[in-house]
């Protein structure tokens, strides 16, 4: 009853074999590809701790069956640095400090990259609107919003990414 | 002869200079704690500490903490004391240590101590290097001396960390990839999940183990009296499995409400251990005295943390390993000891970080699961995660609690008297403070019940806690109704007491104020003489702009609230600005701390804005819904908290004060920001709401009714 899957994930190409067709992604990246930036929070796509870009898109991978994934590009938070480089958002939450537990950040970051990929000059409530979905339970809102909108301001100023 | 050195408790309880700090890996100063990293950035204001007191850089200072092979044994790491205690316990230390290293040069240099000084672990001679350093001088130290608390701690004048904004070590792995106890993976590690009851008082009847065995990759189906379990090759197989399980399962039934009503109404009612405290006199007063008095009220609240615990065990050859993101590694190996008939030697118990807990989550009783699972598999790694339901539902939540208070103003606007009775279950029920309290204990076939609790005046117990007034008062009465056990599981949330009571005591200073015709800024000033709380509530009043003349009712306002978290630590004034037009809106937050010496100030301000949106969370939506059986909402739809869209704009000023001890920030916020709301809304409405969470609803239902 098992299945086999040709999965793109940051950009490299893994087979990976499943017992059930309805395995969410989420366990696949974690404990098969082992990309632990992918957390678990809750199973049931209301929290975004899990989301990951499909197709440049943010995603919930704890509910989205892997086989609907199968062939298209996915990136999870250990893919977005580029070079070795830090992705601009991941410098921003360090270098705002913008996080206390940090169980969300990966999501959050993920859940950033999408918006600003589409739109580099988001406003603050656009920011924090597309962030709505995404929990954070220390209370580092402030911050993380700081801390990205900071973000695209020195990459729009020509810090590159 | 002067008098004895009085040592932080930490120090008293591991007085031993090794326990604290150690020398034997080349160029590194490892140092030791207990406390544990819970997001609150401890690790590195620990670091600042030792790096500060042994002038060595702060890459070079190695923190091993929450580990019961080798840290010292501190208990918690909870009520905001790892700075206040565990911190200077360790400055101690590690300015003795630093002394000792000097006198052991000064006596292989023939040098007098005064020509010797210390940078980057080198010993300097009339400040050149000369060629010792503390890795070679460490076997002359005698390290199992006892600190004598009595080293000269370095100025923060002089120091290079304490008092400036340190990064946080533990952020870089946070936003990169695994950095959590979820995240750790062994050769050969099985995936367990847990079956619980639908709720608390609920029993197993009947239970097809084969349902489960039949999946792929399950190792081990077990059963235990109201506890079972599977253990898999893979995560995903154990989910589906312990589902075949739950399909097979028969429970007794159970559909009694525990709580119909309001909790104010339920809570007051029920039966009571009373203690008292009471302090001054009342005495006859000339002239118009103002009477007013009130009920408060806050419902249970979730921890809810965002990652659902997590642990990982084995047992090899009778030896216990756990990782956990517990908050007392050596209570928890105290209590698995207990449930497990294991000689605690054998117990190695080691904190690796789990999502931000605020208090007793799930930590303890998944790191029991994974213990208990271990011993039916041994020799290999079993890793147990709990889903999101098992957090919402078996986690322990914060009590409810009602608090009444009457009091009197006299003519001069000078508080008279003021008497309170609190009414709350019980707060500190962690494992090993009472008895084992570990769920899957009690679950068991031969179970460890949870032992029943109750508490007392002691300001540290819980319910208590911040009860009395920060201000002067001629008389105080408190009468605390302790309720022992209630029927669904309380214990430490964040603050624990310190909430309801702030809440609850800063808004009746607020009713006392209007009642007098007091601007309520200036009526806390006038009945405070505290000058480091006066000074912070003015703080608070400056940077928010405080307007005395600002009009009621008309939709939008701000409003004060001010606490001593525990009347010993931190001093918070916030100011909030709400918009309570449609549903309650809190538009901004203006906060000043004294929090004394701030070793990371930009750490300190982090936990005040995270305790700020929390409180407001909590103050503005949160209950635990319960239904037939018990919790009810077991998912974020069924307990929203606080969003991005609704996070306020918040600015931090911070009263720093290198001369002064420092003091624990993690619970200072909350209660003064749940009363800044809750008076901002009564300002706003003029209307004022008394029992929490602040809804929509409850304003609609509170107007309504004819006062």
């Amino acid at each position: 009853m098992s299945s086999t899957f040709q999965l793109l994930v940051n950009g490299q190409s893994h087979r990976v074999t499943v017992d059930y067709d309805d395995t969410p992604l989420l366990y696949v990246l974690r404990d098969d590809l082992r990309l632990k930036g992918v957390r678990f929070g809750c199973g049931a796509g209301q929290c975004g701790a899990c989301t990951v870009l499909i197709d440049g898109r943010a995603e919930r991978s704890c509910e989205l069956p892997v086989w609907s994934v199968e062939g298209r590009p996915i990136t999870t938070i250990e893919g977005l640095a580029t070079a070795g480089r830090m992705h601009p958002l991941q410098r921003a939450i360090i270098d705002g400090q913008a996080g206390q537990c940090g169980f969300c950040l990966s999501g959050i970051i993920m859940k950033a990259a999408e918006l600003i990929e589409r739109d580099h000059q988001p406003s603050r409530e656009k920011l924090a609107a597309a962030l709505d979905e995404n929990l954070c339970r220390c209370g580092a809102h402030a911050r993380i919003l700081n801390a990205i909108e900071r973000a695209w301001k020195e990459d729009s100023a020509g810090g590159g990414k | 002869m002067s008098e004895p050195v009085r040592l932080p408790w930490s120090l008293r309880d591991n007085p031993i200079l090794r326990q604290w700090v150690d020398f034997s890996v080349p160029g590194t100063a490892r140092v030791f704690t207990a406390k544990v990293e819970l997001g609150q950035g401890i690790l590195t204001a620990l670091a600042q500490i030792a790096a500060d007191e042994l002038r060595l850089p702060i890459e070079r200072i190695a923190v091993v903490s929450g580990d019961t092979r080798h840290s010292p044994n501190e208990s918690y790491t909870a009520g905001s004391m790892s700075i206040e205690i565990g911190g200077s316990s360790l400055r101690l230390a590690c300015a003795e240590a630093r002394e000792l290293m000097i006198e052991a040069a000064a006596r292989r240099l023939k040098a007098d101590k005064a020509r010797l000084s210390v940078a980057g672990g080198s010993i300097l001679l009339d400040g050149r290097q000369s060629d010792l350093d503390y890795w070679k001088l460490a076997p002359e130290i005698d390290m199992n001396r006892a600190v004598s608390g009595t080293a000269t701690l370095t100025d923060p004048k002089d120091a290079t960390y304490l008092g400036r904004s340190t990064a946080r070590f533990d952020l870089p792995a946070k936003v990169a990839g695994g950095a959590f106890v979820h995240d750790l993976e062994f050769p050969g590690m099985l995936h367990a999940r847990v079956l619980r009851p639908p709720s608390a008082n609920m029993h197993l009847t009947a239970i097809d183990l084969s349902a489960a065995e039949r999946r792929p990759g399950v190792v081990k189906v077990w059963r235990s009296g109201d506890f079972a379990a599977v253990c898999c090759e893979r995560e995903y197989q154990a989910v589906k499995a312990i589902e075949a399980l739950r399909a097979s399962a028969s429970w007794t039934h159970d559909d009694r409400l525990l709580i119909a009503g309001n909790w104010k109404d339920w809570l007051t009612t029920r039966l009571a251990v009373d203690s008292q405290s009471e302090t001054g006199r009342r005495s006859p007063v000339e002239g118009d005295v103002i009477r007013r008095k009130a009920i408060y009220s806050k419902p249970p609240i979730a921890h809810a943390s965002l990652g659902p615990s997590c642990a990982v065990a084995c047992f090899n050859d009778g030896a216990l390993s756990v990782w956990t993101h517990s908050q007392g590694v050596f209570p928890l190996r105290e209590a698995l000891a207990k449930a497990l008939s294991v000689d605690p030697r054998r117990i190695e118990v080691i904190h690796a970080q789990g999502a931000g807990c605020y208090g007793h989550n799930g930590a303890d009783d998944v790191a029991m699961d994974a213990a208990l699972l271990a011993m039916q598999v041994p020799t290999r790694h079993v890793r147990v995660q709990w889903m999101r339901e098992d957090e919402f539902a078996w986690a322990p939540i914060g009590s409810p609690m009602a608090v009444a208070i009457e009091g009197a103003v006299g003519p001069d606007g000078k508080l008279l008297e003021w008497s309170s009775e609190i009414w709350s279950g019980p707060h500190g029920r962690r494992p090993n403070l009472f008895g084992v309290e570990l769920l899957a204990a009690a679950q068991l076939e031969r179970p460890i019940a949870f032992p029943v609790v109750h508490e007392d005046m002691n300001r540290f117990a819980g319910a208590a806690r911040n009860s009395e007034p920060p201000y002067d008062l001629p008389y105080r009465k408190i009468v605390l109704h302790s309720l022992p056990n209630l029927p669904f599981r309380t214990s430490a949330l964040r603050t624990l007491g310190g909430y309801a009571n702030v809440f609850a005591v800063e808004s009746f200073i607020d009713e006392l104020a209007d009642a007098a015709g007091i601007d309520p800024v200036e009526f806390r000033l006038l009945n405070l003489s505290d000058p480091r709380a006066r000074e912070t509530i003015e703080a608070a009043a400056r940077i928010s702009g405080w307007d005395r003349r600002a009009p009621r009712g008309t939709g939008r306002a701000s409003g004060i609230g001010f606490a001593r978290y525990k009347t010993t630590a931190a001093y918070v004034a916030a100011v909030a600005r709400v918009d309570a037009n449609e549903r309650v809106r809190v538009e901004r937050v203006d906060c000043a701390v004294d929090a004394g010496l701030a070793v990371n100030p930009d750490g300190v301000i982090n936990q005040i804005e995270g305790g700020i949106i929390q409180s407001i969370s909590w103050t503005l939506i949160e209950q635990a819904a319960f239904g037939p059986g018990g919790i009810a909402a077991r998912n974020w739809e069924e307990y929203p908290i606080l969003r991005f869209e609704q996070a306020p704009e918040i600015q931090v000023e911070l009263i720093q004060r290198p001369d002064l001890p420092s003091l624990g920030v993690g619970e200072a916020a909350q209660g003064p920001v749940a009363a800044a709301v809750a008076n901002a809304v009564a300002r706003a409405l003029d209307c004022r709401i008394r029992d929490l969470p602040i809804t929509r609803e409850r304003i609609v239902s509170t107007l309504a009714r004819p006062d």
